[in-house]
């Protein structure tokens, strides 16, 4: 990857730092960087240390990189090989090559081994008397709530679209970067000026606060839930960031108000992106929602509300689906369908939920997360989920499970009085009937709400 | 308590959280006119299957479904025959 000189600067994971210079002498990929040419390779590895080893090597020089994210079962690997016509595999090269039908099998190994032969040149395509970089593909899963995930194609180009200068931040994400959103801090990262720290597999929460205070992480994202256990870790002011990014999941007035009482001398914005999508905007009025005044406002990010649903156009979205039933990706005006459903409120757009994951009671719709808004903004309250409870009268009833404060005791007056405030601030049909407290919700290996079925 | 003094108090209790009027709780009320919408009779349906251990509305075999609160009382106390 040609990201400008190393100048010193590091990828930091719990056990390994990748110094970017190193690049340039040492290899992840050992005797079988060349073989790796102009071929579709899938990156099937199982840190993002060796996966951010491999991403720098391979992106302009091979074809395409199919970039599998944590978690990725391999007794998927024949369909994603076929789907995404790969000739090549990179795997973790601590643990046995997988059986897979292709000849090209390469183990990405760390520390870095010297390069054996000088790096070969990244392919030039030459045409009309000027020859470019290669424009390596990245294809990606996107998060599919039912089904197997559908995959995408990127490149740098478009994933880096909503790159503008910044001012130098040490750079730190709870996202794994094998997924779009930690994708985006690592390719940010690469392209500024400053290192980046990047969580452990199974690291608590509080031993990457303390990690990221002695790096010094500046600019630092994650999801709300990644935030809200930070809220109630006890070492959140490890940290002194000067930017808090949240995005992933629906920011609401509560955690982002948390939030700025926590962190009163840092800027703290919430974005929107996806995988489809690409990154979309980042709102840093500190309220949740975007204004209305994005909405049809032309520009390179042209966003429009269609059957509640938003709709985006810009240089960011990913170019299609792969695959031989690929739908198509954009409607006939270029944009893509986010899925996510949003409802205007004055000024102000607010998301209400996925499509997918409306809650009915008798006929009417209820999105989980405007409930779990409703109930975040309770003072005692720090995180909510809220799911359907079957019932033979209206087919389904709202339900939460609450997580409380530090400190705050869980009993019957308090579950009555957060019922009732939902009951002010919702529709009857809207409130939780049911609440009960938990210690902890369930996080998604994205570091979202985890929501059953 | 009773399988009678438990739903009664519930009804009152629902109808007290939602904010209706209720009507004399007589045995021959019937239920449409009770005060209670569908969305207060899910909801009180739900905590006595809570309370109850039973939701004879899921689980009745008949297809008769109580029209008063008579019936209502009977409907989980062993079912309407």
């Amino acid at each position: 990857m040609e990201a400008g000189a190393g100048r010193g600067r590091g990828i930091a994971t719990r056990e390994w730092r990748l110094g970017l210079d190193d690049f340039a002498s040492a290899t992840s990929l050992g005797a079988d960087l060349p073989r790796l040419e102009g071929r579709s390779v899938v990156l099937a590895v199982g840190d993002m240390a060796k996966a951010a080893a491999a991403l720098i090597e391979l992106d302009g020089f091979a074809r395409r990189i199919v970039l599998c994210p944590p978690g990725f079962e391999t007794r998927g690997l024949d369909a994603l090989i076929r789907d995404a016509e790969a000739d090549a595999l990179v795997y973790d090269g601590d643990e046995a090559a997988p059986s897979a039908r292709l000849d090209c099998l390469a183990p990405c190994r760390l520390p870095l081994e010297p390069l054996r032969s000088p790096r070969p040149p990244s392919p030039r395509l030459r045409g009309e008397g000027r020859s470019r970089r290669l424009a390596t593909e990245w294809v990606m899963p996107t998060s599919g709530t039912s089904g197997p995930p559908k995959m995408v194609v990127h490149n740098l180009a478009t994933l880096t679209g909503a790159f503008r200068p910044a001012p130098a931040q040490a750079w730190a994400t709870f996202y794994d970067i094998r997924r779009y959103g930690g994708l985006q801090i690592f390719l940010r990262a690469l392209a500024g000026t400053e290192s980046l720290t990047l969580s452990g597999a199974g690291e608590s929460v509080e031993a990457f606060l303390i990690r990221l205070g002695e790096a010094g992480a500046q600019h630092i994202s994650g999801t709300p839930s990644h935030w809200r256990k930070i809220l109630m870790s006890g070492q959140a002011r490890r940290i002194a960031p000067e930017t808090v990014r949240l995005s992933g999941e629906i920011a609401d007035d509560s955690v982002l108000a948390a939030l700025r009482a926590l962190y009163p001398t840092a800027r703290v914005e919430h974005a929107y992106a996806s995988t489809e999508a690409g990154v979309a905007f980042a709102v840093g009025d500190g309220r949740a929602g975007f204004p209305a005044s994005l909405i049809d406002a032309g520009g390179e990010v042209a966003l429009k509300v269609v059957e509640g649903s938003l709709r985006i156009r810009s240089n960011r979205t990913a170019l299609r689906y792969v695959g031989p039933d690929a739908p198509p990706l954009h409607d006939a005006d270029g944009f893509v369908d986010t899925g996510d459903m949003v409802e205007r409120r004055g000024d102000r757009y607010l998301f209400v939920g996925r499509r997918g994951g409306v809650i009915n009671v008798g006929g009417a719709k209820v999105h989980p997360e405007e409930v779990e808004a409703a109930i975040n903004a309770h003072a005692a309250v720090r995180a909510s989920r809220v799911f359907a409870r079957k019932n033979p009268i209206t087919g389904a009833l709202v339900a939460a499970e609450v997580v409380l404060r530090e400190g705050v005791a869980a009993n019957d007056d308090l579950s009555r009085d957060i019922l009732s405030s939902c009951r002010v601030a919702l529709p009857a049909h809207k409130a939780p009937s049911f609440l009960r407290f938990v210690e902890e919700l369930s996080m998604t290996s994205g570091g979202k709400l985890a929501r059953h079925g | 308590m009773t399988t009678r003094l438990t739903i009664l108090t519930q009804i009152r209790d629902v109808a007290a959280e939602q904010g209706k009027t209720l009507a004399p709780l007589t045995d021959d009320l019937s239920l449409m006119e009770s005060g209670l919408d569908s969305l207060c009779f899910a909801i009180l349906v739900a905590r006595l299957e809570d309370a109850l251990g039973a939701d004879p509305f899921t689980s009745a075999a008949s297809a008769r479904f109580p029209v008063t609160i008579g019936e209502f009382i009977a409907f989980y106390d062993g079912g309407l025959v």
